[in-house]
């Protein structure tokens, strides 16, 4: 108990200041900073014409109206299936770039990684790279520290309101909305979600960042479960790279010095030479085969301990402790290694994308599988081929899906009316939605083996005739009698279907449904 | 590390000291900010059970220092729907039904508001759908058949009034006499032949013949010569297929013996002007307004 006592109760917060770093990855997550950021900042504002009554903003979820547009969709909520199939598609989408690419939702495209990237860039612009940033972390407050932290937070600031901002835009018309924004004349809900978004952004990019990931984020571990031996990951080729040390620059470089002696030094040494220490890494897999011998001649690891793959960690991990629930493999520390590498004329890829499976094969001084191998492979197929039927299927529906729409609700309480002459009366609600831009004119029709009689309430002039005006749905109570001799009056159940049929194109649509008689 | 008996080799963490069988528990502490979190909920959780009702007492709860109900503020914004629905409601209450276009403002909010006025005062008898109890007594309120009318006029008034209500003096009053002590039984059960062949029922003829004499001397001055009924008595239609108290020969024979009394109550004395105007519109859309 006592020494149970001695730890502490909280983990100390260890501050990260992840320094500038180029190269391939870098770069590539550069673009999707600014593609990503562009999407989300420049949507709102893209107009797309649909003709009268009906908004012009391509983009646009209008709660008020119930409807969700998308340049030329534009989905009721009866079809909230398509939502619920765009889900499952990302959910589905998730699963098969986890399996084959690891994290690679995480260290790319998650908004808690861009809002990040572009917090530390802002950061660094400011107050200059690592060095210069761990120093005024360390100094007093005077002055320039400051000015320093109140401009780069007001900077962070401006990001997370136009972070928050953008987010209104999609549910409202943006160009009047950013207008009346201004003017103090938008609702409080606009205001008051735009104050949530911006603490957060503000919060989470500026001050969380890793924390986020590390303890409020659930993805990082449900992931493992969706990768195996051949998920491509940020991985150090340890095998490689130990014994590292300092000392290894020196003699890298004097082995780099002439080819000649270094191929002599390699002749010398020769394989399956014992030089290697198992080294003691906390997170090292119990399982790790007995580490072999590597291109290395003079028993000396390619790592040289430089650092430059910790400094650069957005997370503050060292990635040569193996696979972490930290690593959101951004790749920064493959661009920093190779760096490095080059300088001191070694090969690239000490650190880099590199499958679990690949992993045994290299140390037994095997070439690595192609990455296509690792890529084609039973998961992801499947997970690929479900993804593209949900696909395929609400293609399908988006393209078989009618602009009119009727639901017919039969009343059940009660099921049927006796009237004086002894008929029998059923009554049904019709929904009948018009999904274009202009009104339209139905005869409601009926449809039976039997002889049944219908009769519309609120018809428009012409019996059974309704006009459903544009872009709204139209209840309407309709009637179906069957006269005393009509044998559907003393019959429990008759079958029936109700239709509408526009009278200009003749475009119908219908459902089946029942007649309720006496019953015998 | 070794004289350390709370540390873990493999991980390079220290556990928290117990254990269950050989299995330890990592101690992997969560960072200040995320226990203070913690610590705050707890805290709000505490201020929230002073502030807002929460803890059980043998009879009711706390009350809570803010005095916060949830059915004040049900109170507060009913009161604040009614504010909006006053002009309308206004409207409604002074206008005159049978000339209210159906496509008025005041119209819809009748036929809607008159929904939720049937379904909490009238659906006990006459069913959530309004159809009544079949042959017991309630009628329905969805077929062409009307004991009282069926124009929006004569809906209104026996809302407003009721049926044989004392406390009405304008209510509406049938009486059908109780035929028990007057006729014999065979002269009940000849009349209810004859009530039986009015509808095109199975009937005994010969007896009918009696029985359409008794009719035409008793009966005929409400139910009409022909038994057409007259909604201005409250006659009901004795030829048509609706029978408020069944049909069947039994039936009637009991009805002619013992009578039938309907009641209802008069709605004017508790509902407001509005709400009348609202359920009478209501009724009458329900497909057998006259």
């Amino acid at each position: 108990m006592s020494a149970s006592e001695d730890q502490p109760l909280y983990a100390p917060h260890e501050p990260i200041f992840p320094r500038r770093v180029k190269g391939k990855f870098r770069t590539l997550k550069w673009w999707i900073l600014a593609i990503t950021l562009g999407i989300y900042y420049i949507t709102p504002f893209l107009r797309w014409d649909r003709g009268p009554n009906l908004p012009d903003q391509a983009v646009l979820i209008d709660m008020a109206g119930r409807r969700f547009y998308f340049f030329w969709i534009e989905i009721w909520p009866h079809e909230f299936y398509f939502v619920a199939g765009l889900l499952i598609m990302a959910g589905l989408g998730l699963f098969l770039f986890t399996s084959a690419l690891g994290r690679v939702w995480c260290g790319y495209t998650c908004p808690q990684t861009v809002w990040t990237d572009l917090f530390i860039l802002v950061e660094r612009w400011i107050e200059g790279d690592r060095n210069a940033r761990v120093r005024l972390w360390k100094a007093d407050w005077d002055a320039r520290k400051i000015r320093l932290r109140v401009t780069k937070w007001i900077v962070w600031l401006l990001i997370s309101i136009a972070t928050g901002g953008a987010w209104v835009f999609y549910f409202a018309d943006a160009p009047t909305l950013a207008v009346t924004l201004v003017t103090f004349e938008a609702p409080f809900i606009a205001y008051s979600t735009i104050g949530v978004l911006t603490a957060t952004t503000f919060i989470f990019g500026g001050f969380m960042r890793e924390q986020v990931c590390i303890y409020m984020c659930p993805w990082p571990r449900i992931q493992a479960a969706m990768m195996d031996d051949d998920t491509l990951t940020v991985a150090y080729r340890d095998w490689r790279g130990e014994p590292r040390g300092k000392d290894n620059l020196r003699r890298a470089k004097a082995a780099a010095a002439t080819a000649e002696n270094a191929e002599t030094i390699t002749a010398q040494a020769g394989p399956g030479a014992a030089r290697y220490k198992a080294t003691p890494y906390p997170n090292k897999p119990l399982n790790t085969p007995a580490p072999t011998p590597h291109l290395n001649a003079d028993g000396i690891g390619d790592c040289i301990d430089c650092m430059a793959c910790v400094n650069v960690c957005p997370m503050g991990i060292d990635i040569r402790d193996g696979q972490q629930m930290e690593c959101i493999t951004c790749a920064l520390c493959i661009d920093a290694c190779d760096e490095v590498m080059e300088k001191i004329g070694k090969d690239r890829g000490l650190i880099d994308y590199l499958a679990l499976s690949d992993e045994g094969r290299e140390r037994e001084g095997k070439a690595p599988r192609p990455i296509w191998q690792h890529v084609f492979r039973l998961r992801t197929m499947v997970y690929t081929a479900i993804w593209s039927l949900v696909g395929i299927g609400l293609v399908w529906a988006l393209f078989v899906r009618s602009d009119i729409s009727l639901t017919v609700e039969p009343v059940r309480n009660p099921q049927f009316v006796t009237l004086s002459d002894g008929s029998v009366r059923n009554t049904y609600t019709l929904r009948i939605r018009n999904l274009t831009g202009e009104d339209r004119e139905f005869r409601v029709l009926l449809d039976s083996d039997d002889i049944l009689r219908i009769g519309v309430e609120e018809s428009s002039g012409i019996p059974n005739h309704v006009i459903v005006p544009a872009n709204e749905t139209l209840s309407v109570r309709t009637y179906v009698t069957a006269r005393p001799q009509d044998p559907a009056s003393t019959r429990d159940r008759t079958d029936l279907s109700l239709w509408v049929e526009d009278v200009l194109t003749d475009e119908r649509a219908g459902e089946d449904t029942v007649f309720n008689g006496k019953g015998s | 590390m070794s004289d350390n008996l709370h540390h873990d080799e493999v991980t390079g963490v220290d556990t928290t000291g117990h254990d269950w069988d050989g299995i330890k528990e990592l101690n992997n502490p969560l960072p200040r900010w995320w226990l203070w979190c913690f610590y705050i909920t707890i805290v709000w959780g505490i201020l929230y059970t002073i502030a807002y009702p929460a803890w059980p007492l043998v009879q009711g709860a706390t009350a809570g220092v803010l005095g916060f109900s949830t059915r004040a503020e049900v109170a507060v914004d009913i009161a604040a729907v009614e504010a909006q629905n006053a002009e309308v409601s206004a409207q409604l209450a002074s206008a005159d039904l049978s000339t209210l276009a159906v496509t008025d403002p005041a119209h819809q909010y009748g036929v809607a508001g008159g929904a939720a006025v049937f379904r909490a005062n009238c659906s006990q008898c006459h069913g959530s759908g309004a159809a009544g109890v079949q042959a017991a007594g309630y009628p329905n309120l969805l077929d062409d058949a009307w004991l009282w009318g069926g124009s929006l006029e004569a809906i209104e008034y026996t809302v407003r009034h009721g049926i044989r209500n004392e406390q009405d003096f304008d209510a509406r009053w049938s009486e059908m006499p109780a035929y028990e002590e007057v006729f014999t039984a065979e002269e009940i059960a000849a009349t209810a032949e004859y009530v039986l062949s009015l509808s095109g029922s199975d009937h005994d003829a010969a007896a009918a013949a009696v029985g359409m004499e008794i009719f035409a001397g008793e009966c005929s001055s409400c139910h009409g010569d022909a038994g057409m009924g007259d909604p201005e008595l409250g006659a009901p239609n004795l030829t048509d297929a609706i029978w408020l108290y069944g049909g069947s020969r039994d039936k009637i024979i009991e009805t002619i013996t013992y009578s039938r009394f309907g009641v209802m109550p008069a709605w004017g004395q508790r509902l407001s002007e509005a709400e009348i105007k609202a359920v009478t519109l209501y009724v009458h859309q329900l497909g057998g307004g006259e």
